[in-house]
């Protein structure tokens, strides 16, 4: 998984949390982050659309529930449209 | 993969700076750059920062809606900030929009809100007209267009009962396809067709009802292309309608009645010159080689133009600030063949060497209007820039790189919007023109009474009506400086106060030599006893230092004494801009009876007293009240 891709995530989950950016991590989910409720994960997935000119299918966007898991499906489809 | 190295630049600027006017000018070009959720986030978080802010004002909006909006309140809140507005926003349970209109104990009517949006789409109050149209008898579609305007205007009435708030109705949008196909647009009961007869009686329940519009929503998405605003995964999923992309554009919506609403709006368009009225610089070009007119690259310009010439029909006033020797500036004005506007639409003209903060200071005096009023228009991003560091409380526009799109960037501005606009506004630009001959005269005239004298002023006075109201109401929400308690009463609120009883709304009409100024003040009273109260007592800048506020004084004290009362009384509540009202009431012969720790000061005129007399150089008028 290449850094600044998880960093770019980082900052955003840190923007859309309302956050400190020190607070996310990989493990980071709505577990361990309080202000990680149903809308801010809709905000969290238009953010990441947004800023990653990617959409999600209904499935992908209920499965990405840690920083991990969206770094790593935002790696997938950028590869699958040859973007590195 | 983009470099990001502008946005992340203009963050650290934003979260390092320590005042106000540094984060916003940072946040504005972050904003610029990326009108994201992640990035509105980011911005209101920063600007809460610096709360509260001198010129901001604060404004309370409550969402009823029928799909998801939530995505959408930071970004309203991002935009509303950077335009002046704290804007605090609660959104209505999912789909509740009827019941929280309907119940009495309902939040909407607890909380003291300024304004309620009503965001309801087609498929959600009419599915029979949005999926089940080709089904409809002729019979069924009327009645089903019937109960939905029926809804419509018990919701109206019902909230109007009960709440002073501005409530803005969305319009129903039309679907992408209709379900006939193109026979939809030939047959006179179309699809289409019925949802545009639902709008045009939401139309005419705004107009029956004070404080309500209608916000053109299918318009707003024919603006986006229809194609591209619904996200159907979004709908189906968390019933939110339309593409992030698209967020923007309904946020911006609602800000261009939020802007009005709220006072946030601009008196005066202060526009450069070279590059930006037109193409080329007329101290190195020469007039001839300036780019304006109908067709190629000076077709931009003058569509610029017209988008200027557009505000001032609006009741905008126009100023030039550029940097230029004036007599070339002029000649280009008046001179070039393309042009669409003439030194003689501008109320203000300052063209020099000085800095733009010094011309837009100049302005802001020559018009009597405060600098938050002005909204400045340069295609120098240097000028924009430092316009925003020195004089954070003036809008300053973004423009595009390339002239095409400048006037639609000056469109764009909600802060040039107003939900009404009175025969004063079409004429306003006309009026400082006279007003201009009127500065001239006073500086001609000896003493100050000679030029007292020389004016001929009329001053009529009225109790207010129900078409005086509207701008009797505009008057309370936009005089800043001879206003003495600054009350900003709602529509509703003064027509609830005239009804009331012992109380008496009255307006003020002046004219002179020169012309009609128009509708340029407003007195609000109570009698309780055999005491008057002076509520709300104030006149706009036109007439200010003409001595009309002291025939208005003598107006008011005969017509209580007549009435057998014995004493007026009235608050002076001092504001940042009110300084021209402070003394007032001392120089009108009322004593100080309180002084409170705010600064604000009650003061009493005994009637069996003294009776202010009207000067001598004034002639009054008072138009009777009405049996009625």
């Amino acid at each position: 998984m290449t850094s600044s891709l998880m960093a770019r995530v980082a900052q955003l989950a840190a923007d859309v949390f309302s956050v400190p950016l020190e607070q996310i991590e990989p493990q980071s989910s709505p577990d361990n982050i309080e202000s990680w409720d149903s809308i801010q994960h809709l905000n969290l997935v238009l953010a990441l659309e947004q800023e990653f000119g990617v959409e999600f299918t209904p499935e992908e966007i209920e499965q990405l529930l840690s920083i991990e898991l969206v770094a790593a499906l935002l790696e997938e489809k950028q590869k699958a449209c040859g973007v590195y | 993969m983009r470099v990001d190295f502008n946005s992340s630049e203009c963050r650290n600027l934003a979260e390092q700076a320590e005042s106000w006017p540094q984060a916003q000018a940072a946040l504005q070009e972050l904003w610029q750059q990326r009108t994201a959720p992640a990035t509105a986030a980011f911005v209101v978080s920063c600007a809460e920062r610096f709360r509260p802010q001198p010129y901001w004002v604060s404004m309370r909006l409550g969402i009823l809606r029928s799909f998801t909006v939530e995505p959408l309140i930071p970004m309203l809140r991002a935009g509303a900030f950077l335009g002046g507005i704290d804007l605090t926003v609660r959104a209505g349970d999912f789909n509740a929009y009827s019941q929280e209109i309907l119940d009495p104990a309902s939040w909407i009517y607890r909380n003291s809100l300024d304004a309620v949006i009503l965001a309801v789409q087609t498929c959600d109050i009419s599915p029979e007209l949005w999926e089940r149209y080709s089904e409809l008898t002729a019979g069924e579609r009327e009645s089903e267009i019937a109960r939905v305007v029926e809804s419509f205007r018990n919701w109206v009435s019902v909230f109007r009962s009960r709440s002073k708030a501005a409530l803005i109705l969305h319009g129903l949008e039309c679907p992408a396809f209709a379900s006939d196909g193109v026979l939809d647009g030939v047959s006179s009961h179309g699809q289409a067709d019925a949802i545009r007869q639902i709008n045009r009686e939401l139309r005419a329940i705004a107009a029956e009802n004070a404080g309500v519009y209608v916000l053109d929503y299918d318009a707003v998405i024919a603006r986006c292309g229809r194609n591209r605003w619904f996200d159907e995964v979004k709908w189906m999923l968390v019933r939110l309608p339309m593409r992030a992309e698209h967020f923007r554009d309904l946020t911006s919506e609602w800000l261009r009645f939020l802007h009005p609403l709220s006072g946030r709006i601009a008196k005066v368009l202060v526009t450069d010159l070279d590059n930006t009225l037109w193409g080329g610089i007329v101290s190195e070009d020469g007039v001839e080689r300036l780019q304006a007119g109908v067709e190629g690259p000076g077709a931009a310009f003058r569509q610029l133009q017209r988008a200027i010439l557009d505000l001032s029909r609006r009741g905008i006033l126009l100023a030039v600030a550029s940097k230029n020797n004036a007599d070339e500036a002029l000649e280009a004005l008046d001179r070039h063949p393309g042009m669409l506007l003439r030194s003689k639409n501008f109320a203000a003209l300052q063209m020099n060497w000085n800095d733009k903060t010094a011309s837009l200071r100049e302005i802001a005096r020559q018009l009597n209007v405060g600098t938050d009023s002005l909204v400045f228009l340069d295609d120098n991003p240097a000028e924009r820039q430092r316009v925003r560091l020195e004089m954070p409380e003036v809008m300053v526009i973004e423009l595009p790189a390339h002239p095409v799109g400048y006037a639609n960037a000056l469109r764009d501005c909600p802060m040039f919007e107003r939900l009404v606009l009175s025969e004063e506004d079409r004429r306003r630009g006309e009026l400082y023109i006279v007003q201009r001959e009127r500065q001239s005269f006073e500086e001609q005239a000896g003493s100050l009474e000679e030029f007292y004298q020389s004016l001929g002023q009329q001053v009529m006075i009225a109790p207010m009506t129900a078409d005086t109201l509207p701008r009797a109401a505009q008057l309370l929400l936009k005089t800043n400086q001879f206003n003495l308690t600054t009350h900003r009463y709602k529509q509703t609120e003064i027509a609830t106060f005239a009804a009331a009883s012992g109380c008496d709304v009255y307006t003020i009409n002046v004219r002179d030599r020169f012309g009609d100024n128009g509708l340029v003040g407003v007195v609000m009273t109570q009698r309780t006893g055999d005491a008057c109260l002076i509520d709300v007592f104030l006149l706009s800048c036109r007439v200010i230092g003409r001595t009309v506020e002291t025939a208005v004084m003598a107006f008011l004290a005969e017509k209580n004494r007549s009435r057998g009362v014995a004493r007026l009384e009235g608050w002076f509540l001092p504001t940042r801009k009110n300084a021209p009202a402070e003394g007032f009431y001392r120089n009108h012969g009322f004593r100080l009876v309180q002084q409170k720790q705010d600064g604000s000061t009650l003061w009493s005129l005994n009637l069996n007293e003294t009776v202010p007399a009207c000067p001598s150089w004034i002639e009054m008028n008072m138009v009777k009240e009405s049996a009625a």
